[in-house]
């Protein structure tokens, strides 16, 4: 019997589709093959097999947000940065952004990461800056942008109020869920409804009070699902600066690092793999520290 | 204009107006009380301006000038535009080691601080503005629940400037040509009906009512 993806592959039309279609929507049984685990996780996972020796090497990671400060002593290099703008028709249109940070914000997020995965290579997609109007849109244009390049990690440090665009972003935390793209949204810390931080497909971040970016909670009550360090963070800021600040802003981007890490080790995990590592090696699950 | 149009509409002019002052009032007393709370400095509000995309200095309790209330900032840069673009609080100490911050900060409001706790006024899916307290005080380690605290209180800012905001449109609906003048209009009307019209009007706008509010 042909194998299913082939199978389905016949009734394609273009190379797009085909990527649309796969996995197939059944598993026959002489198609076993198909389905071997390229990564299988050993029987006990713990942070030496997930970290150890990790460096971030060779995972490309998105920060949305406000830019970076590209060479700031606690970033470095930035791979890459776009600033991202909506055309008359709706489209979004990603121009090349040599602003650098408009806020300190986006350098930050980039400062965390890089403090724990530091081989890690930084992609800024600038999303803030140019005007509250039209933000909404912005965001989704620039997340959209993101996940068709196929980062690694994305670390979006913001959320939206705006309920009508919950089910786009809904759309596109799935897209990047199946396409391998783990998404790391800050938890909102304010009684409001906001997205996409809720959805179930995304990695959603808290804060706790401790002073080890390594030290970070599984949460048995979502939606929030891991709290990492938040409060009383050094940070970097513009112009090659450094402040303390608190936030889940700040949390986000740690479990943004400790992801790239942890695909550095073992880069064909899928996001769904992934959370259950992060999982598995929480510092209340028997992770430690 | 009949004497019970002068009625109706002196009746919502007064509500009005005092809902004006009352807001001005309010704005002061959130960040009177923001400072209280948090035994900050200062505090101040931005509201956003929606015609314009931009932050206007609408509050302040510390030593910066009255004068300043209106000052306008783009919607979108600096922390305060952050805050309100990401929709998300942002506390943040050792603020004096961005240059750039403190030249602007100064620029706009005359006082750089070395602290402060920046949150969005959310309301329903709206963001009316950004609240700040600044300087909180010296060797207090900011906890999640200051955090929580903040978000609450932020919370609460808002609900209560949302309804100002309904009293604001309310002037509107007296005072406009739009659909919810049409609206006032229909109201100043039935106030002018005899008993029997009047009920009949009420039963007629009561059945409207039904029919609208079916999906």
């Amino acid at each position: 019997m042909a194998d299913p993806v082939v199978a389905h592959a016949d009734e394609k039309h273009d190379d797009e589709h085909d990527e649309d279609l796969r996995p197939a929507w059944s598993l026959t049984r002489d198609a076993y093959d198909s389905i071997v685990l390229a990564n299988p996780l050993p029987d006990r996972v713990d942070r030496a097999w997930a970290l150890g020796g990790a460096t971030g090497k060779g995972v490309k990671v998105c920060i949305l947000d406000s830019g970076i400060e590209s060479g700031h002593p606690l970033v470095g290099k930035v791979a890459g940065a776009v600033v991202m703008s909506v055309d008359e028709d709706g489209n979004g249109v990603a121009a090349e952004d040599s602003e650098g940070d408009l806020c300190g914000h986006g350098t930050a997020c980039a400062g965390v990461i890089r403090s724990l995965a530091p081989e890690a290579e930084l992609y800024s997609v600038r999303v803030l800056g140019a005007g509250f109007t039209g933000s909404g849109k912005v965001l989704l244009a620039g997340l959209k942008w993101a996940v068709e390049q196929g980062y690694d990690v994305i670390n979006m440090s913001l959320s939206t109020t705006k309920r009508q665009l919950a089910e786009v972003l809904h759309e596109l935390a799935d897209t990047a869920y199946f396409k391998r793209t783990v998404l790391v949204a800050a938890a909102h810390n304010m009684p409001v409804e906001s997205f996409p931080w809720r959805f179930s497909s995304v990695i959603s971040v808290g804060s706790h009070e401790e002073d080890d970016p390594l030290t970070f909670f599984a949460n048995p009550d979502p939606p929030v699902e891991f709290f990492a360090r938040g409060v009383n963070v050094d940070i970097a800021w513009l112009g090659g600066s450094t402040i303390r600040a608190t936030g889940n802003s700040f949390a986000t981007p740690c479990i943004a690092g400790i992801s790239a890490l942890v695909l550095s080790k073992h880069p064909r995990l899928t996001p769904f793999q992934l959370k259950s590592v992060l999982y598995l090696i929480s510092s209340n699950v028997g992770g430690g520290p | 204009m009949s004497s019970s149009d002068d009625r109706l509409h002196a009746a919502v002019a007064a509500g009005v107006l005092a809902s004006e002052q009352q807001f001005g009032s309010l704005l002061r007393s959130i960040v009177e009380v923001a400072r209280a709370i948090f035994r900050a400095r200062g505090s101040s509000i931005f509201l956003y301006d929606e015609e314009t995309d931009e932050l206007v200095f609408a509050a302040v309790a510390d030593e910066r000038e009255q004068s300043l209330l209106g000052t306008r900032i783009p919607s979108s840069t600096g922390i305060a535009g952050w805050v309100l673009s990401a929709r998300t609080p942002l506390v943040i100490d050792d603020l004096q080691n961005d240059p750039r911050h403190a030249r602007d900060v100064a620029e706009q409001t005359g006082y750089v601080p070395k602290g402060l706790m920046a949150v969005p006024l959310l309301h329903d899916e709206r963001v009316l503005g950004v609240l700040q307290v600044l300087d909180r005080p010296e060797n207090s380690r900011f906890s999640l629940q200051e955090m929580e605290l903040l978000g609450l209180f932020a919370n609460q800012a808002a609900i209560a400037l949302d309804l100002l905001g309904s009293a604001r449109r309310a002037r509107a609906a007296l005072e406009g040509t739009g659909d919810a003048a049409t609206v006032a209009r229909v109201a100043a009307a039935l106030d002018r009906l005899e008993d029997d019209r009047r009920d009949a009007g009420l039963a007629l706008l009561r059945a409207l009512e039904g029919v609208l509010s079916q999906k």
